[in-house]
């Protein structure tokens, strides 16, 4: 699998969230997704990007163009050294919410992408890897 | 990883005399496809190629080509890979405008470092591992370019084959015929809701008396449009579901709490135009007929 | 910040969303709408997305909370032109905003809220007495 093009994005506040969703579109029209994929990415990237910024006190995405040997991928890896996730099952289950929303940022995230990765520890900050293939 | 390159320092240079036997090179080769490009335009393509290569060379990441210092020479390769697929040129043909570009290199490369072996055979490897990667590159994005017009052209097969018919005044019917996998599910799904728009439609129905089996995936896909329908503004009533398939659809523990069914087709339109507020009447000349 | 403007046509209130909104825009125009159907006595709200590419979960709370507001308010909302594509990625997110009505454009959205409202109070148009 190739990384043919890669660049590391802000995601510290609402502002941030828009431009992610502005990139990630365009980089996914790049890559030739149609625009029903284009809009689930964009929209996983909308609430992995608002989770970074409510509650992991802000941190970064990483986009990633990903080539195949059948498909060409994006990957979106969001970072933050935040407070972390205590219990990773529970935020996953709908409708679970610490904070005010709705509780579908990470589970929706999930439903949305192909691959979906996370990693945190209290304390330390959260890791979220997606990706979506054409 | 060399620390600092001498191949910034050859392009700079050498470029002329770069450019003039790399594009003999090409001249030469077997793979020269006269009847597809012209000596000028190969000349151009070359030149365009070597100034973004001489610029991107200088960087820090010579041998990453994912970097950005690299963006501009992958957008070239991009748009010359797309532009000869279309031109009918091969993969490897494609890729043999950066590998022509080795002999050259290697030429001046020796001419420099003749005096130490081992910057030399370094020197050559840095140069070997780069343009390897980017003919490679070359030859994915000619591989992509294919696969995006078969891709185009399943999307086109598949939409001839199933029509939306617009049955009624904002009343739409999607007859699904045989059977249907998750890829063909979604792409008819996405065309009706489509087609939901374009004819300002308030309610579709879905008929599948043609269906001879419907499996969770299928009726996912289904359950997910009607929902999807519903978000727009329209209504779907899903038709012809046959005792076997809802005998199935039960089993599954599918819920159609959510959805209207009804056993045919003719049952479905009624109620479409009930719900439309329209009603069929019979005249005294049509009950005399029958 | 610039905020999304609020159309007042008859008893009904009409919003066209056409910026990618940032959050705190969102909540502004949350705001200003409650604010508006209480000042006018508005029936309806009829909400155009027509021209959003994208509705996640904090812009679909945002509109769950409209419609539950202004019923509290005495009046409807209705959400119309939402794209095939959002829809179906709603779907997917697991956003059934089931409080909320929807019509394909404003056209038949109007069309929904007027048939939803109770007939005007028995007045004659101008307060003519006929003699």
């Amino acid at each position: 699998m190739v990384i043919t093009k890669n660049d590391t994005v802000p995601v510290r506040s609402s502002e941030d969230i828009v431009r992610v969703r502005q990139a990630v579109r365009t980089w996914a029209i790049d890559l030739g997704f149609g625009l029903v994929d284009q809009t689930k990415l964009v929209t996983a990237a909308s609430e992995l990007a608002r989770n970074t910024v409510n509650h992991g006190g802000g941190g970064t995405v990483r986009m990633e163009a990903l080539n195949n040997a059948a498909h060409r991928g994006l990957q979106l890896t969001f970072e933050d050294h935040g407070a972390g996730i205590a219990d990773i099952e529970l935020a996953l289950r709908d409708g679970y919410t610490t904070g005010s929303g709705l509780g579908l940022g990470l589970g929706g995230a999930r439903r949305l992408a192909n691959e979906f990765e996370i990693e945190s520890r209290p304390g330390e900050g959260t890791r979220v890897r997606i990706v979506r293939w054409t | 990883m060399i620390t600092k390159s001498k191949i910034p320092n050859i392009l700079e240079v050498y470029e002329e005399e770069l450019l003039k036997d790399w594009v003999q090179e090409q001249l030469a080769s077997s793979t020269r496809r006269a009847d597809l490009i012209s000596e000028f335009e190969l000349r151009q393509q070359s030149a365009e190629f070597l100034e973004a290569f001489r610029q991107a060379s200088h960087g820090d990441n010579l041998l990453d080509i994912t970097t950005p210092q690299w963006d501009h020479v992958r957008e070239i390769l991009t748009e010359l890979s797309r532009s000869r697929a279309q031109h009918g040129f091969t993969a490897s043909e494609t890729a043999t405008f950066i590998f022509s570009l080795k002999q050259p290199l290697f030429a001046r490369l020796h001419q420099e470092l003749e005096k130490n072996a081992d910057t030399l055979s370094e020197e050559n490897w840095a140069a070997t591992v780069l343009l390897d990667k980017l003919g490679l590159f070359t030859t994915e994005v000619h591989q992509q370019n294919r696969e995006a017009v078969i891709a185009r052209q399943q999307q086109e097969l598949l939409e001839l084959s199933t029509p939306v018919v617009k049955l009624w005044e904002g009343i739409l019917v999607l007859p699904l015929i045989g059977t249907l996998d998750s890829a063909r599910t979604q792409v008819i799904m996405e065309s009706l809701l489509q087609q939901i728009v374009e004819s300002e439609a308030t309610i579709a129905i879905i008929d599948i008396t043609g269906v001879p089996t419907v499996d969770t995936l299928v009726a996912q896909h289904l359950l997910k449009t009607v929902a999807a329908a519903r978000l727009m503004g329209a209504d779907c009533i899903i038709s012809g579901i046959r005792p076997q398939i809802a005998q199935t659809i039960v089993q599954l523990g599918v819920d159609l709490n959510e959805v209207t069914t009804k056993a045919s087709l003719a049952a479905a339109f009624r109620l479409a135009l009930q719900q439309s507020g329209q009603f069929v009447t019979e005249t005294p000349q049509d009950a005399a007929r029958r | 910040m610039e905020r999304i403007p609020i159309l007042k046509m008859g008893d009904l209130l009409l919003v066209t969303i056409q910026v990618d909104m940032h959050d705190r825009l969102a909540i502004a125009l949350q705001d200003d709408l409650m604010n508006r159907i209480a000042s006018t006595s508005a029936r309806g709200v009829l909400i155009d997305i027509s021209a959003l590419e994208i509705v996640d979960s904090f812009i679909g709370r945002m509109i769950g909370n409209i419609a539950a507001m202004s019923r509290v308010l005495d009046a409807e909302t209705v959400v119309v032109g939402m794209r095939p594509a959002v829809a179906i990625t709603l779907v997917e997110l697991g956003l059934s905003l089931s409080g909320v009505r929807t019509a394909l454009n404003v056209e038949k959205g109007m069309n929904l809220l007027q048939a939803s409202l109770p007939l005007p109070a028995e007045e004659s148009a101008d307060g003519h007495n006929e003699e």
